[in-house]
């Protein structure tokens, strides 16, 4: 399988504010988020970050959306340096994240056409995807509906069609089911396999095991930063539920739950 | 690159232009708050300096000859007291103190005598009193103690009177209709405009840019292959469309505002000006409002929120009102080179065409100085859309 997606020795450290440091209860000025990470993806499957809340999966993620940049390392889509080559590689993904918002005051269905704009997609082709992204997630009947008058639900399907209007060769989703109703965590689920069917490289990051146990290929389990373990599901589960693997994995290098 | 940017500058606008709440606080009110609010201040100052309806009251005691004659001259009647009735004197002073009478006056008696017999040189005798009482928180008896003093003291002007100025029948204020109402607007329109530019720009920037950063909608746009410059111009564009609506709107509630307010002084006075007066005015103010948009796109891109935008805009705020307040006084700077000091140019360049002395050359320095320093916090904003530590900064 070709490699689509090569990270290499990621790190990347914030900063933390007066507030922030009272909120992590630390007296620490400086947090590693990302230390020395390094995996690839292959195209074609579902690769899942795996780990607890704070272990790094949403940095790496943002990282690898060209949303902030990494103190070193880099992370290569496609052979494009997310870092050198931040605009090309932002045209070969697709990213979906709670952190990202539709403006309230617009509707689904100019949200898709301002946002194929800006991905300068043909309008004959423009045309087709709405009409099959639309009806695939149901966006049809609330097309006109101004985003804010959406339930959660609903906005996390048109940000999953947005996300998709340039047809990108990577889609990356950060806790894709986070806060939807079964309803709609399901369609998300049955898409992500839908698309995996494409062919296209998904890589998500969650902490539901059952996500991943459903739909990924290879997964890598992070914590505080470090890539603790990646491989293929079933090597990684080793025979266990991934949930138990996933514990005795953290209590070895955690020290257990507290 | 073009292509982006159009497409980002049709997204705020559809955004400002069609939330009606937006269209009409920062279009429609501005122009209509002023043109009602310069409306009623106008009305309101004629009102104070116009005669009430109800005639004045007046009385004097031993009002000599050469003074009833200026009373009658000035339209201004009075009754007149006995100086022996000692009540009804009282009685006027209470009823002034009451706000019921407006002025009593009391003459020494045989006062023109006293005024003859007075040597001012010599001073061997005392100079004549006239006592004025009138009530100075009653407006009609404050403004009639006004008239009688500034009477009495011209009549007190003439008695030694040595020469005349200008007292001929001759026009002697040799400037022309044009210049003097030029004077009125050059005082009055750009302290006006320069504000109203940078309140309209104030109502929409921290909207656009703060307003985005704090829903979370603007990292939406960092994920596309949009480049930053061209969301910077695309967003600096279409608040600069909307603030000019803005400034059309609050300068047109100013003109047709502006003869109350001046209580007839401007009647007639836009006819003065020529269309290429109006074309420089256009270009001096569009200029502006880019250099007021640019600079509080910055602001509002360090900003978290719009609340925290607007705190930041009100330093700037305060230097633009006192560039302002510049342009009142006096003509415009004739120095080339002070027409490259921000803000401080566009309010000089006003008051030129205003008062009709505007030099092109000052124009151009300003218009091209102002769009260099867009470009440079373009380029500043560019830089701050790219950096997370201003981004992400939560």
């Amino acid at each position: 399988m070709k490699e689509l997606l090569r990270v290499q020795n990621l790190c990347k450290t914030f900063t933390l504010s007066a507030k922030q440091q009272r909120l992590e209860k630390t007296n620490e000025k400086r947090k590693v988020a990302v230390d020395n990470l390094s995996f690839s993806a292959y195209d074609g499957e579902i690769f899942g970050l795996l780990g607890p809340n704070g272990a790094g999966k949403t940095t790496t993620l943002r990282i690898l959306s060209t949303l902030i940049k990494p103190d070193s390392g880099d992370a290569f889509l496609d052979g494009k340096s997310v870092v050198r080559e931040a605009e090309q590689v932002r045209t070969k993904i697709g990213f979906l994240t709670s952190e990202l918002k539709l403006e309230d005051y617009f509707t689904p269905n100019y949200l898709f056409d301002f946002f194929s704009d800006l991905y300068h997609v043909d309008e004959q082709v423009r045309a087709q995807r709405k009409h099959s992204l639309f009806t695939r997630f149901g966006i049809s009947r609330f097309a006109e509906v101004k985003i804010a008058d959406l339930s959660t639900g609903m906005r996390q399907k048109v940000s999953l069609a947005i996300a998709l209007v340039h047809d990108p060769e990577v889609i990356i989703f950060d806790e894709p089911t986070n806060g939807l109703d079964v309803i709609t965590a399901k369609t998300v689920t049955d898409f992500l396999l839908e698309l995996k069917q494409e062919g296209k490289t998904v890589i998500i990051s969650t902490h539901i095991f059952s996500l991943v146990e459903k739909t990924c290929d290879r997964v890598a389990i992070i914590i505080d930063g470090k890539l603790v373990t990646c491989d293929a599901l079933d090597k990684v589960k080793n025979g266990l539920s991934l949930e138990d693997r996933f514990f005795a994995i953290y209590e070895e290098v955690a020290g257990g739950v507290e | 690159m073009k292509g982006n940017i159009l497409t980002i500058m049709k997204k705020e606008l559809k955004r400002l232009l069609g939330d009606k709440r937006i269209l009409i606080n920062a279009v429609l009110l501005p122009g209509i708050l002023i043109y009602v609010m310069y409306s009623f201040m106008g009305y309101a100052l004629a009102g104070m300096f116009a005669p009430d309806a109800a005639p004045l009251q007046i009385a004097a005691v031993h009002m000599p000859t050469s003074v009833s004659q200026m009373f009658e001259a000035a339209a201004l009647p009075y009754i007149d007291i006995d100086a022996t009735d000692v009540a009804e004197i009282a009685d006027i002073k209470s009823l002034i103190a009451a706000k019921e009478f407006e002025l009593l006056i009391v003459f020494p008696a045989d006062f023109d005598t006293m005024v003859d017999a007075f040597d001012i040189k010599s001073q061997t005798t005392t100079a004549p009193n006239i006592a004025v009482f009138y009530n100075s928180t009653d407006s009609d008896s404050e403004r009639v103690y006004a008239q009688v003093a500034a009477m009495l003291d011209s009549y007190e002007a003439t008695l030694a009177n040595k020469f005349d100025v200008n007292g001929g029948d001759e026009v002697y204020n040799l400037a022309s209709e044009k210049d003097r109402s030029g004077q009125v607007f050059s005082s009055l329109m750009p302290l006006l405009l320069t504000i109203l530019l940078f309140s309209g720009c104030m109502a929409i920037a921290p909207e656009s840019i703060a307003g985005e950063k704090e829903r979370g909608t603007l990292s939406t746009l960092l994920v596309t292959p949009l480049r930053r410059s061209e969301l910077a111009l695309g967003k600096i564009f279409a608040i600069t469309i909307v603030g000019t609506l803005s400034a059309i709107s609050s300068t047109i509630g100013t003109i047709l505002s502006l003869p109350q307010l001046t209580g007839g002084a401007s009647d007639g006075l836009p006819l003065f000006y020529t269309m290429g007066d109006y074309l420089l005015l256009g270009i001096v103010v569009l200029s502006t409002v880019l250099l007021f948009v640019s600079l509080m796109s910055i602001l509002s891109a360090f900003a978290e929120s719009i609340k925290e935008a607007q705190t930041y805009m009100t330093p700037l705020m305060i230097v633009v009102m006192l560039a302002g307040v510049t342009g009142m006084f006096g003509g415009a700077a004739e120095q080339p080179l002070v027409y490259l000091i921000p803000v401080y140019n566009s309010v000089q360049c006003m008051n030129a065409v205003f008062s009709f002395e505007v030099v092109q050359l000052h124009v151009a320095i300003t218009v091209v100085s102002n769009l260099v320093y867009c470009g440079a916090l373009a380029f500043i904003l560019t830089k701050m859309f790219n950096s997370e530590r201003v981004m992400f900064s939560r």
